[in-house]
């Protein structure tokens, strides 16, 4: 079975204002709006893609976190995922474990390609994909705006700071995209119904044979320094002025 | 106990960016630390030459190799791993080359990673922005764990020339895999300043309303000696290239001058330029979040503004 594996993450909504806990322990998640991670969404949209193309037979999409994770799952679901992976557990993975999940489910699940948002909004870490493709020893192609597919291989077309970099890569290969290879398709409800009957498969860390380390612990939350609001000028002619008074002209 | 930290060099096979020379800053801020610069490429000489005057680093170490003519993370992480070994920390810029590089060390080395660090409190202990910035994150690293760190460049001044490291070549000791191969990079050589380190920048939004009247940017920004910079929403509407966005998931800079026009202020965008030392705001819309974090805000129409100011600049 030509099979893509595609990880995703639960976070609080792209719109969402977040708050930090007067304690400073963390976020405020309370109460406040949960949504796939926009980059994961991102890499679904083209896993089912690819599938309907015919370049693959199945979505499998998976996702390592708590119990409230699920409608997120059913979510993916319903946008065309074949079957869900909820890998369970109420410790925070750091990346590398997270990592050490997907390995794992690899070995079960031998996809051709393994897709993944860029970054998680919520930790902006960025890790986690190509920790897998060291922990997998296979190719890595993150940042991806293009992907396209040939036998046993992908072009992928990278945005990197020069501009677009294109990298051939041997399949399996793990793939991080970015915000421009597609926009996501909107659920339709027959879709949420349809998707209520899709498998969703819990696991433990501990039957994937996982052990989480923490080699990192967070010490403090705090707010960002908040520029000053400024001045509101009236013209051209007065913002040149404002501008040359400060000696930045 | 004294630190050791190794630098990986960011460069395009002749120049050494400034990247590297912020990422010695942050090292150097490290307590009691001794600094090596790696250079990974095809022909390291200039290169090594150039990381070794750098003020702060001891030792330059470098690679040749063929494969490292572009960077390759699939070929550059094993080779970095195997120097790891006697080095506390392993830190690497937070531009697309380093934040696709340095997660493959760190997972090759079964270490943890500190993404954009914007400062550091000790060998262990390092500030880092969460949530697009609206959250600063303080983390201490466990149980004497090899660091591997991105810098978030924009946070720190370049390390100073007139340094004069010893220059060591490494061997390179794994032999680099045949399942990545570089195909191509766009070549969008400009004469204008790099939107990275320029001292100005004049960045469009999507009121510009195309590619034809984003021209007017490059005027404005040439008459300035300004780099060109674009929201996400510009360069979603095909209005700029991808290399041009700055935010959250595009560049994160720290100009003198930041001219914002016609972008609304999404918090994505206001990160990428939250270090800017002077903002200002050109926009229609006197309620655009833009102007809760502008030094100048100038309410109007930008295709009545900008070629203002350009006539009385020029």
């Amino acid at each position: 079975m030509k099979r893509i594996l595609v990880g995703i993450k639960r976070v609080v909504d792209y719109n969402v204002r977040i708050r930090i806990k007067p304690d400073g322990s963390g976020v405020l998640t309370d109460g406040v709006k949960m949504s796939v991670n926009p980059f994961d969404e991102i890499a679904l949209e083209e896993a089912l893609r690819i599938k309907e193309r015919g370049a693959a037979e199945e979505v499998v999409v998976v996702t390592v976190g708590p119990a409230d994770c699920q409608p997120q799952l059913r979510t993916c679901l319903a946008m065309g995922a074949d079957r869900a992976l909820h890998v369970q557990t109420d410790t925070a993975l750091e990346p590398l474990a997270t990592a050490g999940v997907l390995r794992s489910l690899i070995e079960r699940e031998q996809p051709f390609l393994v897709l993944l948002g860029k970054q998680a909004i919520d930790d902006d870490n960025g890790q986690t994909g190509q920790m897998l493709a060291a922990l997998w020893d296979r190719p890595q192609a993150t940042f991806a705006s293009k992907i396209e597919l040939a036998e046993g291989k992908a072009r992928v077309t990278r945005e990197v700071d020069a501009g677009l970099e294109t990298l051939e890569v041997d399949l399996p290969a793990v793939v991080t995209v970015d915000l421009r290879l597609n926009e996501p398709r909107y659920v339709k409800l027959p879709d949420i119904m349809k998707a209520k009957k899709k498998p969703l498969e819990t696991l433990t860390l501990e039957s994937l044979g996982v052990t989480p380390r923490a080699q990192l612990k967070t010490l403090r939350h705090e707010p960002p320094t908040q520029r000053s609001k400024g001045v509101r000028v009236n013209d051209a002619a007065e913002l040149l002025a404002a501008l040359k008074h400060k000696g930045l002209l | 106990m004294s630190q050791n930290i190794l630098i990986v060099a960011e460069h395009d096979g002749r120049t050494l960016s400034v990247a590297t020379a912020k990422c010695v800053a942050c090292a150097a801020t490290v307590p009691d630390a001794a600094l090596t610069i790696v250079v990974c490429a095809a022909d390291t000489a200039a290169l090594a030459q150039q990381a070794a005057a750098l003020t702060g680093v001891g030792t330059v170490l470098t690679v040749e190799h063929p494969v490292h003519a572009h960077p390759l993370a699939a070929a550059i992480a094993p080779q970095i791993a195997a120097l790891a070994g006697p080095y506390t920390h392993v830190f690497g810029p937070s531009s697309t080359f380093g934040k696709d590089l340095m997660p493959r060390i760190a997972a090759l080395l079964k270490t943890v990673q500190v993404s954009d660090i914007m400062a550091i409190e000790s060998a262990t202990r390092f500030r880092r922005p969460i949530y697009a910035g609206n959250a600063i994150l303080t983390v201490e690293v466990l149980d004497g764990a090899k660091v591997v760190g991105t810098v978030r460049t924009a946070s720190f001044q370049p390390a100073a020339g007139g340094g004069s490291a010893r220059i060591e070549a490494a061997t390179p000791v794994i032999e680099p895999p045949s399942h990545t191969r570089f195909v191509s990079v766009s070549a969008a050589r400009s004469d204008r300043p790099d939107l990275q380190t320029a001292a100005r920048v004049v960045s469009g939004g999507r009121a510009l309303g195309s590619a034809e009247n984003f021209q007017l940017l490059y005027g404005l920004a040439d008459t300035l000696g300004a780099a060109v910079g674009a929201s996400r929403a510009a360069v979603d509407a095909g209005y700029a290239p991808n290399e041009l966005q700055v935010g959250q998931t595009g560049k994160i800079i720290a100009p003198e001058l930041y001219i914002a026009i016609g972008i609304s202020g999404a918090i994505q965008h206001l990160t990428g330029i939250k270090d800017a030392r002077t903002i200002v705001a050109i926009n229609k819309d006197p309620d655009a979040p833009i102007f809760e974090v502008a030094d100048f805000g100038l309410v109007g129409d930008l295709f009545e503004i900008v070629p203002q100011l350009q006539k009385l600049l020029g």
